[in-house]
């Protein structure tokens, strides 16, 4: 072994050394998630929970993930973030809309740790926001809705006057009235993302006021478990598939899968290519799913509905397209116009034909 | 029937089973209460109940027996709580308040294994032709059993403490236990068969919140029903038939507000959430003008720790 040889090969000993330094001596990456409700929810938060698991399986012992469950939006969500922060969490997924502004602050107390925030969008150095287009999947709920409503009244429970449940509303209504022009959309809020004994009490007042389609946008399978009692009332499963509830009264289902994004955002925290973005992913890019649609729908509504969700997720259709006008009568869209991402995400009225004042 | 948009039989009878847990624990507290005993875990002893009546349910099947379970477990509660307070003396305030996080707890961890399983079904009570008269058969002869029984529970309490010598005793221990001691009874034992009866409605109560309300269990469902039992308490000044009154107007809110809300009424929801509260302590405030003119509601030893030899 010459000198030279011996210099080539020492040096890249050193490289291979310090390349592979990191990868061996660093320890797993943190990563911390607080959730608004139980993860046995069976909505929600448990799937946010299982996409959890699925980023834990997929890195193995890269990554250590941790959670806080029933955390209250509100000034506790803050305390919460600061725990998961100041236990060595790298990387933190807020996942309800009211830990938005907690989360802001907590990412200005610790720029060196990356935070996720889910359905906000207040974006920040190391706040990245993801969301998903849970109205693509209204608009099929609202298309299966409005063929089968015998009452031609469809009830939909709301959590909190936010844009995302407004979108929620406005695209069963335009898609059941597509199908159904006498069918009238009632909405009861119920001010919680949980509360089981609300939620199920919300369910029997809308079935009351003779609603045949109960639509839920809170977390607890207690709606579902009201319409199974009350008989001839139809559900669709809401955040995870709620396929305990099928084929009746649960007749499809919006699915959250935030498993590809979180292994996908985890993966560029770990290889260091993390940056702060926005997400907002709809049934293409499979972070809105669609559950099996049971025998109870006739077949050829599920083959219309099967169509619309094949339209919206080749991008051929957008649930909004106008003409459509707001609840007061003035324009919104133009004949084929569809509005900007920016505008839809601030989304504060009722289209025409949603009877009901939207609470400030 | 309908007045204003808004059907008033089904109203009423929704308003009675939203209404039926909060009754059974206020009733229950209201006689621990009636024995000089404040205890505040109300909330803990109803969320045991709806775990332990959810998981007795589907184990065995059988939701009466689920109801048996809610009841003892929500009575072994109260009984540690007995034993606090009775025996070892220690704060009632503070101890009460513990147990409440107690419970929460413990149902969490009771409940992992029940999240999304659907209990047995109650089913109602077959009154045959009598359901089917116009306005009355609805209110009245659609419910489930327990519905009856907490109507029963109220009428039998009331009962109890106004005609039988056993309520006098109860009375009695709870307005001046000294006197009752010196009388030869035991203040003690009467307090602990107090509390075991109001901790075992308080436990019925979370029961039927998870087995028939709802009908599901899940973590922390009780979402402040206890608290509210505690308000209807005072709001009835210590007397079971206005506890029926408090019960249905405070339980019924929840119900009025989001038929209201169904009906199409755009109505201050936040208001009336807080107005089991503000009528409350408008109750209190009136209670204490009665006061100064000599009236007393609340029970004269409520709160206090009873020793005999001090």
């Amino acid at each position: 072994m010459n000198r030279r040889s011996f210099l080539t090969s020492t040096a890249a000993t050193a490289v291979v050394a310090a390349s592979g330094l990191p990868a061996r001596a660093a320890d797993p990456l943190k990563v911390g998630f607080i959730y608004v409700g139980p993860v046995g929810d069976m909505g929600w938060s448990y799937q946010h929970d299982q996409a959890r698991l699925a980023a834990q399986q997929e890195y193995g012992d890269r990554i250590v993930t941790s959670y806080i469950e029933n955390v209250p939006e509100g000034p506790d969500a803050e305390r919460a973030l600061t725990q998961l922060a100041l236990q060595g969490n790298q990387l933190i997924f807020a996942t309800s809309f009211g830990f938005m502004d907690a989360t802001v602050n907590v990412a200005k107390k610790f720029p060196n740790v990356k935070f996720e925030h889910a359905t906000g969008y207040k974006q920040a150095e190391n706040l990245a926001t993801y969301d998903a287009r849970f109205y693509e999947g209204r608009a099929i709920q609202g298309t299966i809705a409005g063929r089968m409503t015998k009452t031609n009244k469809i009830g939909y429970i709301g959590s909190f006057p936010i844009p995302e449940v407004v979108q929620g509303i406005n695209a069963v209504y335009i898609h059941a009235k597509k199908v159904n022009p006498d069918v009238e959309i009632k909405v009861v809020w119920a001010y919680t993302w949980f509360d089981p004994a609300k939620e199920a009490d919300a369910a029997a007042a809308l079935i009351a006021e003779g609603c045949d389609f109960v639509l839920q946008h809170t977390d607890s399978t207690a709606p579902q478990a009201k319409a199974q009692e009350a008989g001839n009332v139809f559900t669709f499963g809401q955040a995870s598939d709620m396929i305990a509830f099928a084929p009746k009264p649960r007749v499809s289902s919006t699915i959250d899968h935030w498993d590809p994004y979180y292994i996908k955002r985890i993966g560029e925290a770990l290889d260091g290519t993390w940056k702060p973005e926005a997400t907002w992913g709809g049934i293409g890019t499979g972070m809105v799913g669609i559950g099996e649609i049971s025998d109870a729908v006739p077949a050829e509504v599920k083959e219309e509905a099967l169509a619309l969700k094949d339209r919206i997720a080749s991008g051929e259709y957008h649930p909004f397209t106008g003409p459509l006008k707001k609840q007061d009568g003035s324009e919104w869209l133009a004949e084929g116009a569809t509005p900007e991402d920016g505008e839809l995400a601030g989304m504060n009225f009722f289209v025409e034909g949603v009877s009901g004042e939207l609470p400030k | 029937m309908i007045i204003g948009g808004i059907d008033i039989i089904t109203l009423i009878s929704m308003l009675m089973v939203a209404s039926t847990p909060v009754l059974l624990a206020a009733t229950g507290e209201l006689v621990a209460e009636k024995s000089g005993v404040l205890n505040l875990g109300v909330e803990g002893m109803m969320i045991t109940g709806a775990v332990a009546g959810f998981a007795t349910a589907v184990s065995t099947g059988s939701p009466v027996l689920g109801f048996v379970g809610g009841a003892l477990a929500g009575a072994a509660m109260a009984m540690l709580f007995a034993i606090l307070t009775q025996v070892f003396l220690s704060n009632q305030t503070a101890t009460g308040l513990a147990l409440t996080l107690f419970g929460l707890g413990l149902s969490a961890l009771i409940g992992k294994p029940f999240e999304g399983v659907r209990p047995p079904a109650t089913g109602k009570v077959p009154f045959g032709p009598l359901s089917d008269i116009p306005v009355l058969g609805r209110i009245l002869f659609s419910h489930d059993w327990v519905v009856y029984l907490s109507l029963l529970l109220v009428a039998v309490t009331w009962a109890f403490l106004k005609f039988t010598r056993a309520g006098l005793i109860l009375r009695a221990v709870g307005e001046n236990h000294d006197a009752a001691h010196a009388l030869g009874y035991r203040v003690i034992a009467v307090r602990c068969a107090a509390l075991a009866f109001g901790g075992a409605l308080a436990g019925l109560g979370g029961a039927y919140l998870s087995l028939i309300r709802v009908p599901q269990w899940t973590e922390g469902m009780t979402a402040g029903a206890g608290w509210i039992a505690l308000a209807i308490v005072v709001f009835a000044s210590w007397r079971p038939e206005r506890a029926l009154i408090g019960a249905y107007l405070f339980g019924g809110i929840t119900a009025l507000q989001l038929q209201l809300q169904a009906a199409g009424y755009a109505i201050p929801v936040h208001l009336l959430s807080m107005a089991p509260y503000v009528l409350t302590i408008v109750v209190l405030v009136l209670l204490s003008v009665v006061h100064r003119r000599g009236v007393q509601a609340a029970p004269a030893a409520l709160g206090r720790s009873f020793h005999a030899a001090s």
